[in-house]
């Protein structure tokens, strides 16, 4: 495992006012890796980007980024790149244009043959070539969510911060998107990228933070993030309704819920019910034995978001008077 | 169960060095096991901010097409109306049109004053910062840019260079349009006396040059309503409204103090350029006040930008500062400005006194009288010999005969050398409350009481008929 560090925050405080962003978050990413930031809204996830990306400085607590302590002044090292509530695109430009004035600016203009093909590759990685003299105004969402990924790549990152770079891609938008992140991923740049959806963390990041309201609940592998023995939800689609029901009635561990009346209309073929693993394992085995088929079992949630759903309802529960710094 | 564990525990699982991190202060070592020597990314020089600015200026297509506008609409316009038979006489020096080329920029200029150089400056530096509030990409340019200090001052500049390629537009188009329509001839200026075309086109330069002072001072408010109300409308409308405001204010009879120390005055005071000797006073307060307003509301909007928080999510007393850090500061230098230009006038109530209408209009008629003599092929006569004599009152006799007014009537007397007789003329004055004023001739007819003259070569405009003045609002400097 490298043990390099592009990030690494300790005890990070920032408050707006009476309102604190941040309290006292550890957080440590290494080169190469692809770590999400996951939480719900008002967590502090985008305080904390733009802290990254040299925004805004920390009332308290350390930061290094790239190995460089950043100071009480707003600022970010070079090779830090990314963008925060979305990708800051001029409508009036093409997406070649705006790629062109954002290299012009960054000082690589000496070498404008260097340049122009610095953009046009940068274009070619996120898929946009075909519409790469198309005003941006014209884009949808996914296109300028891709189009701020390529005005990213243009300066070369070992760290790219990024704010909900999925928002609104489409899955080919998405699967180009990821494979970008990947490839930088393993060409040794950190990637910090913040979520709502957690299948796109599955199929992205090695790690994840989880933050609620304004605080760490988790930071580590994805994997034991999943790999908590919880109580989940699950769907049961059998060969008899009726015998399945009983059966899971007659099983220790297993609840039969009632329908969400929030949900979709209920089926009365599919069966919902909570259960550990251990549990469902006696529920199939007795099922099986009583000769009825299971042709269907699954979490109504992943096992990720239960996860996500439990440490963020438990950080943001009352806590006691003076349990809070 | 759940686990939720802190992010040091974590990231030792991570393969980090934990506990080795200690509170960083800036410029202190990096910790064993970071990547090695990141340099601290420094701002972007400001010439490329610069360039960065004026593409995004360009991109809109509202500047797009305001550029070609400046450049072609004013020398169309004035060839135009030089191709008519009416022409703009409500408009200074636009009865003038068809004798000079170099009336059609001073025509332009007249009306740039008041409505073209406002919204010029809504549009570009009323936007210039607001743009980018309602693009949303504010926290994109600080971290390309790095420094909010270059931002403010490549906007500023850019926003400067654009609003003076569309003031020259309007200038040069205007006195092309007019050169080539009606050709490079004397103009004849505000007390009348003509003035051979180089020299009005050093004056026209001139006259434009002065504009761009009160030009340069909405620009500076519009930097100011643009970084302090963001993407509301009022932010690209302030110039606009302040214009609407001065002008308004001009209109009124106001003290001479209190009309010098606002910021549009030098939009009105270039006409004193056109007079001999040259109302210079005016002139350089109008000038310095547009300067001044320029350079405090520019400023105010830089300490209003560099005091803005990009991240802060909730209300952090912009309202207040906006008011504090813009509002106030103009407010306190008008109080000034008036504090300091009102002894300048010495109590001079409205600036118009009968003796100096009277002195004007016997300067312009003489001047004028000249101009008839030629083109009627009578003899030449100085403005000495006729001894021009101007008797001026306003209203009735109950009316004490200042300020402004459509009621001034001159009883105006000469004598011609070789003669006996006194020639006597009468006329209608309708003075401005900023000075103009346009003398309406009430006869003899055959000296200022028709339009036209009967010359060796056919009818010709009777420069006697309708004149426009001047009247200077600061007293003149006393001699010892």
């Amino acid at each position: 495992m490298d043990a390099l560090l592009a990030v690494r925050a300790r005890g990070v405080t920032k408050c707006f006012g009476e309102v604190v962003a941040l309290d006292g978050v550890d957080l440590a990413v290494a080169r190469g890796r692809i770590h999400g930031l996951v939480g719900p809204n008002g967590a502090g996830k985008t305080t904390l980007l733009g802290l990254l990306l040299g925004l805004a400085a920390a009332d308290r607590g350390s930061l290094e980024i790239l190995g460089t302590p950043v100071g009480r002044t707003p600022a970010a090292p070079e090779g830090v790149a990314g963008f925060v509530d979305g990708p800051g695109l001029y409508p009036s430009l093409t997406a070649r244009q705006n790629l062109a004035a954002l290299a012009a600016l960054r000082g690589r203009a000496a070498d404008r043959a260097a340049d122009r093909a610095g953009v046009a590759d940068a274009l070619d990685q996120v898929g946009l070539v075909d519409v790469a003299d198309d005003r941006v105004g014209g884009f949808s969402l996914g296109m300028r969510q891709r189009l701020g990924l390529a005005a990213a790549l243009l300066s070369r990152p070992r760290l790219l911060v990024l704010d909900e770079p999925a928002n609104g891609l489409d899955p080919a938008g998405k699967r180009h998107v990821h494979g970008v992140l990947h490839r930088l991923a393993a060409q040794g740049t950190a990637v910090v990228l913040s979520s709502h959806r957690m299948d796109d963390l599955e199929a992205l990041c090695s790690e994840v933070t989880i933050l609620a309201t304004g605080r760490v609940a988790f930071s580590g592998p994805l994997r034991e993030l999943a790999a908590g023995d919880r109580e989940l939800d699950y769907r049961l689609l059998t060969s008899d309704p009726a015998a399945a029901r009983r059966t899971a009635a007659g099983t220790p561990g297993v609840r039969l819920l009632d329908p969400d009346p929030a949900g979709p209309p209920p089926d009365a073929e599919r069966l919902v019910l909570r259960a550990r693993v251990p549990a469902l394992d006696v529920l199939v085995s007795r099922l099986v034995g009583d000769g009825v088929a299971v042709r269907e079992l699954a979490p109504v949630v992943s096992p990720l978001e239960a996860a996500f759903l439990a440490l963020t309802e438990q950080q943001q529960r009352p806590q006691p008077e003076g349990a809070r710094r | 169960m759940t686990t939720a564990r802190t992010g040091t525990e974590a990231g030792a699982e991570a393969g980090t060095e934990a506990g080795t991190g200690t509170e960083a202060a800036p410029g202190s070592p990096p910790v064993a096991g970071a990547v090695p020597g990141a340099p601290p990314a420094g701002p972007v020089p400001l010439a490329r901010v610069y360039r960065f600015e004026l593409v995004k200026l360009f991109a809109p297509w509202r500047i797009r097409l305001l550029l070609p506008a400046c450049w072609l609409a004013p020398g169309l316009f004035v060839a135009a109306v030089a191709q008519q038979g009416t022409l703009p006489t409500d408009t200074l020096f636009g009865r003038w049109m068809h004798a000079t080329g170099w009336a059609g920029p001073l025509v332009v200029l007249g009306f740039a004053g008041s409505w073209a150089l406002p919204l010029l400056t809504s549009v570009v530096a009323g936007d210039v910062f607001a743009a980018e509030d309602r693009l949303g990409t504010w926290r994109h340019l600080l971290v390309a840019v790095r420094s909010p200090r270059r931002i403010f001052a490549a906007k500023a500049l850019a926003a400067l260079s654009v609003l003076v390629l569309l003031v020259a537009g309007l200038a040069v188009s205007g006195a092309v349009g007019g050169l080539l329509a009606v050709g490079d001839r004397p103009l004849v200026g505000l007390d009348g006396h003509l003035l051979s075309p180089g020299d009005a086109a050093a004056r026209v330069l001139l006259a434009w040059l002065c504009a761009l002072a009160p030009t340069l001072a909405l620009a500076g408010i519009g930097l100011l309503g643009s970084v302090a109300l963001g993407r509301s409308p009022m932010g690209l409308l302030l110039p606009a409204v302040v214009a609407l405001a001065v002008q308004s204010a001009q209109l009124l009879p106001l003290p001479v103090g209190v009309r010098l120390a606002l910021p549009g005055y030098a939009f009105v005071s270039w006409n004193g350029l056109f007079t001999a000797p040259v109302q210079a006073g005016p002139l350089l307060v109008g000038v310095a006040v547009g300067l001044v307003w320029a350079v405090v509301a520019t400023v105010a909007a830089r300490l209003l930008f560099l005091r803005r928080d990009f991240t802060n999510p909730v209300q952090d007393g912009a309202g207040r500062r906006a008011a504090v850090l813009g509002a106030l500061p103009l407010a306190g230098l008008l109080v000034l400005g008036v504090g300091v230009l009102t002894p300048l006038a010495r109590g001079a109530g409205s600036g118009i006194t009968q003796q100096k209408v009277q002195r004007s209009v016997a300067t312009a008629f003489a001047h004028l009288y000249r101009l008839q003599a030629a083109e009627l092929n009578r003899p030449d006569v100085t403005e000495a010999q006729l001894a021009v004599a101007v008797a001026c009152d306003k209203g009735s006799t109950l009316v004490d005969p200042v300020g402004p007014g459509n009621d001034w009537r001159c009883t105006v007397s000469w004598h011609l050398p070789g003669t006996e007789a006194t020639g006597t003329a009468v006329y209608q004055l309708d003075v401005a409350p900023d000075g103009r004023y346009v003398a309406d001739g009430d006869g003899p007819k055959d000296v200022n009481g028709y339009f036209l003259v009967r010359t060796a070569t056919g009818d010709a405009p009777n420069p006697l008929w309708q004149f426009d003045g001047n009247v200077e609002l600061l007293p003149a400097p006393s001699k010892g």
